[in-house]
């Protein structure tokens, strides 16, 4: 699940299908601000922390060449009165200070940056990655909560990726079967929307568009009309009504809160399902 | 200059149909958008003039020459970021690398070398007495802050004079929004009234707090949740940030936007809104400010 | 006594530098000798990290006094290490800031605020 940028119903979308789905796993990618969570408040919850290596000191090694300092292109490290300091929260992780140490003066170390989550919310498993505040990269937790979904093979997993299309969303998608792209009514939301279109494209993946937020008749959608100019598959669209925006708001699944919401995102479900089996079926005929 | 910056934390919340509003009730000489991921202000602000654009280079990317490489799979082993594959022929994957120098570290055969790579462009558009500073960073670049400096940084330069500055933010919380946030004199925080929105609410008027700015805070699409509109409202009184008022839903909004339109534009509940808003927060931007919450 | 001001210009009528790690220069006046020398900041166009590298060239530049609008908290580390004191500049000339210091007028600066944590590039 994809989306050019923040607030276009993203999470809102995910949630519902996983909910509908019933027996279904969720992975929240967006380590950033993990929204997912507060909808499916799960139970059970396991938790393990995701590290990277840095590097560790040894004073009494050091000779001072600075070799390290001059190396690094984060500026991780510095020379000051004799000590050589390291800025953890800089550090990517590369470990080239090491490698390039002739005193072998550094060695390496865990670092936590953040954690996964494991929980239940009635049958769907939710994954939740949390980056710690101020950490460099998010790309080590999302792998991490790939890595540990990978040998989920019988219930559909729906990926909550991160807004944009940055190094971190293409991470997220890398091993995805279809995306679908959520998108606002709006000239913003045509913007948005080209910029994730762009980005499946690249990555070769099958894909289709859910509109979001959609007013009535007279409501004008700039953003179907893109689809339709661009041959897009439409799969859906979603109403804007007060009642689901006030259920989202307060972090209440609508699937599991009213019949109606259920039809809308399990006939939404289906037709995902459809285009998925569809493009599998012709991949194998490739 | 006296700089108002506008941020919402969650995306989505209309910052920059509220930052549209106030460069046009301001008749704003200079304003910018620091969204550098996906920009939206230029949509609606219709310079007609063709920008004056410029590269942004953000980290070197690895480039192998494979006339040079011997197949010595020592790049490979060492790449923490699994950038560099081969299937015979070693190639690097320019989005997985992050340009540590690694690679032409090890490699004997001097086959690595980093090469400076294009992360987005810098666009200045001048117009009649006003001046647009606007970025967009290249698909798979990451969240870049320098880029941010850079488009505040081009406005100031071309509108050295200007009274007064408008900058849309970035969304989130991250290394962008500090990047928008160093040396403004005021901070507008758009909040839009969900569980979700409060807590990056919360963590984004921390952060302004630390850099001494100034924070006022309004929440767009009050009415759809009323509850939670009071939560925040309370929540300001608590903290004694000040507030500037209720801007509601409203579908003429979305409809103005798509014909172009700026709300304070056409007669509409949001534009009279957001009027209102306008004039409070101008008021306290220009008041003396001794650094400390009132 | 050596003081480092960030510059936007190799000029003592220039204003000081609105950041610390990304400003263009740095001026190095001896308050003994009288002498200025500019140096150009190799931190200023790095992705990530500049306050810290900027912080190094101060450090082995031997100045003893930092006058900056605004610091990082990694570069203060690396100055508060080295034992460098840190002013709040004000709004006027660097040679204006500098006769301020010397008079007493300019204040330790307090505030150091968060980094940008090295998102600069990639």
């Amino acid at each position: 699940m994809l989306s050019g940028k923040g607030g276009t119903g993203k999470t809102l979308v995910s949630v519902n299908l996983a909910a509908a789905a019933e027996a279904s796993t969720y992975l929240d990618c967006d380590v950033e601000e993990p929204n997912g969570y507060l909808f499916f408040k799960p139970e059970n919850i396991q938790e393990e922390e995701v590290h990277i290596r840095i590097p560790k000191v040894d004073g009494k090694l050091c000779s001072g060449c600075r070799k390290c300092v001059d190396f690094c292109r984060f500026n991780a490290l510095a020379f000051i009165k004799n000590q050589l300091m390291v800025f953890e929260d800089i550090c990517h992780s590369c470990g080239g200070c090491i490698l390039l140490c002739p005193e072998k003066a550094l060695a390496e170390k865990e670092k936590i940056i953040g954690k996964v989550q494991k929980g239940a919310s009635e049958e769907v498993t939710v994954y939740t990655g949390i980056l710690n505040t101020g950490e460099p990269s998010g790309i080590p937790i999302i792998k991490k909560l790939l890595d540990e979904n990978k040998h989920e093979t019988e219930k559909i997993t729906f990926i909550d990726c991160p807004p944009g299309s940055a190094c971190i969303v293409m991470e997220s998608i890398k091993g995805a079967d279809y995306c679908v792209l959520v998108a606002e009514p709006t000239l913003f939301g045509v913007h948005n929307l080209d910029m994730v279109y762009e980005l499946v494209r690249l990555f070769k993946k099958p894909f289709g568009v859910v509109l979001n937020k959609c007013l009535g008749l007279d409501g004008e959608n700039p953003s179907e009309k893109f689809c339709l100019e661009k041959g897009i598959q439409i799969l859906g669209r979603i109403p804007f009504d007060h009642e689901l925006g006030k259920l989202n708001s307060n972090a209440e699944i609508a699937v599991r809160k009213s019949e109606g919401y259920r039809t809308i995102f399990s006939s939404l479900l289906e037709t995902v399902k459809r285009e998925v089996q569809h493009e599998a079926a012709s991949n194998s005929k490739r | 200059m006296k700089q108002l910056l506008i941020l919402s934390g969650k995306g989505g919340t209309g910052k920059t149909t509220i930052a549209s509003a106030f460069i046009r009730l301001s008749k704003a000489e200079a304003y910018a958008d620091c969204d550098v991921d996906a920009p939206n202000l230029h949509l609606i602000t219709k310079l007609v003039s063709r920008p004056r654009t410029r590269d942004y280079y953000g980290l070197p990317k690895s480039e192998i020459n494979t006339e040079w490489c011997t197949a010595c799979d020592q790049c490979r082993q060492h790449c923490r970021f699994g950038a560099i594959s081969t299937d015979g022929k070693y190639i690097v994957d320019p989005f997985a690398c992050e340009g540590c120098g690694v690679c032409e570290l090890v490699c004997p055969a001097g086959a690595v070398t980093l090469k400076p790579a294009v992360a987005g462009e810098l666009m200045l558009y001048k117009g009649e007495g006003e001046v647009f500073s606007t970025a967009q960073l290249k698909m798979g670049s990451g969240t870049s802050g320098m880029l941010v400096t850079e488009v505040k940084k081009q406005m100031k330069a071309a509108a050295a004079d200007a009274e007064c500055a408008i900058i849309d933010g970035s969304p989130g919380i991250g290394c962008p929004v500090i990047a928008s946030l160093s040396g403004v004199d005021m901070v507008l925080l758009v909040a839009e009234p969900s569980i979700s929105g409060i807590s990056d609410m919360e963590r984004i008027i921390n952060t302004a707090a630390k850099f001494g700015v100034k924070t006022a805070v309004c929440i767009n699409k009050f009415d759809t949740n009323k509850q939670i509109t009071k939560k925040i409202e309370n929540f300001c009184t608590e903290q004694g940030l000040a507030y500037m008022g209720r801007i509601p839903f409203d579908p003429d909004a979305i409809k103005a936007i798509n014909r172009g339109q700026i709300i304070v534009d056409m007669e509409c509940a949001s534009g009279t809104a957001v009027k209102s808003v306008y004039e409070k927060t101008m008021k306290l931007l220009f008041e003396e400010w001794d650094g400390q919450r009132s | 006594m050596k003081i480092a001001i960030p510059v936007d210009e190799k000029s003592l009528e220039s204003n000081v530098c609105v950041s610390f790690g990304r400003a263009p220069c740095f001026l190095i006046y001896d308050t003994e000798t009288k002498e200025s020398v500019f140096l150009d900041n190799s931190a200023a166009a790095n992705k990530g990290g500049a306050g810290i590298k900027a912080a190094q060239i101060i450090v082995d530049n031997e100045a003893g006094t930092l006058l900056t609008p605004r610091c990082g908290e990694n570069a203060a580390n690396v100055l508060k290490l080295a034992g460098i004191k840190i002013y709040k500049t004000r709004d006027i000339s660097v040679k204006k800031n500098i006769d301020d210091l010397s008079s007493g007028r300019l204040s330790l600066l307090d505030e150091i605020h968060p980094g940008f944590h090295g998102r600069g590039g990639n």
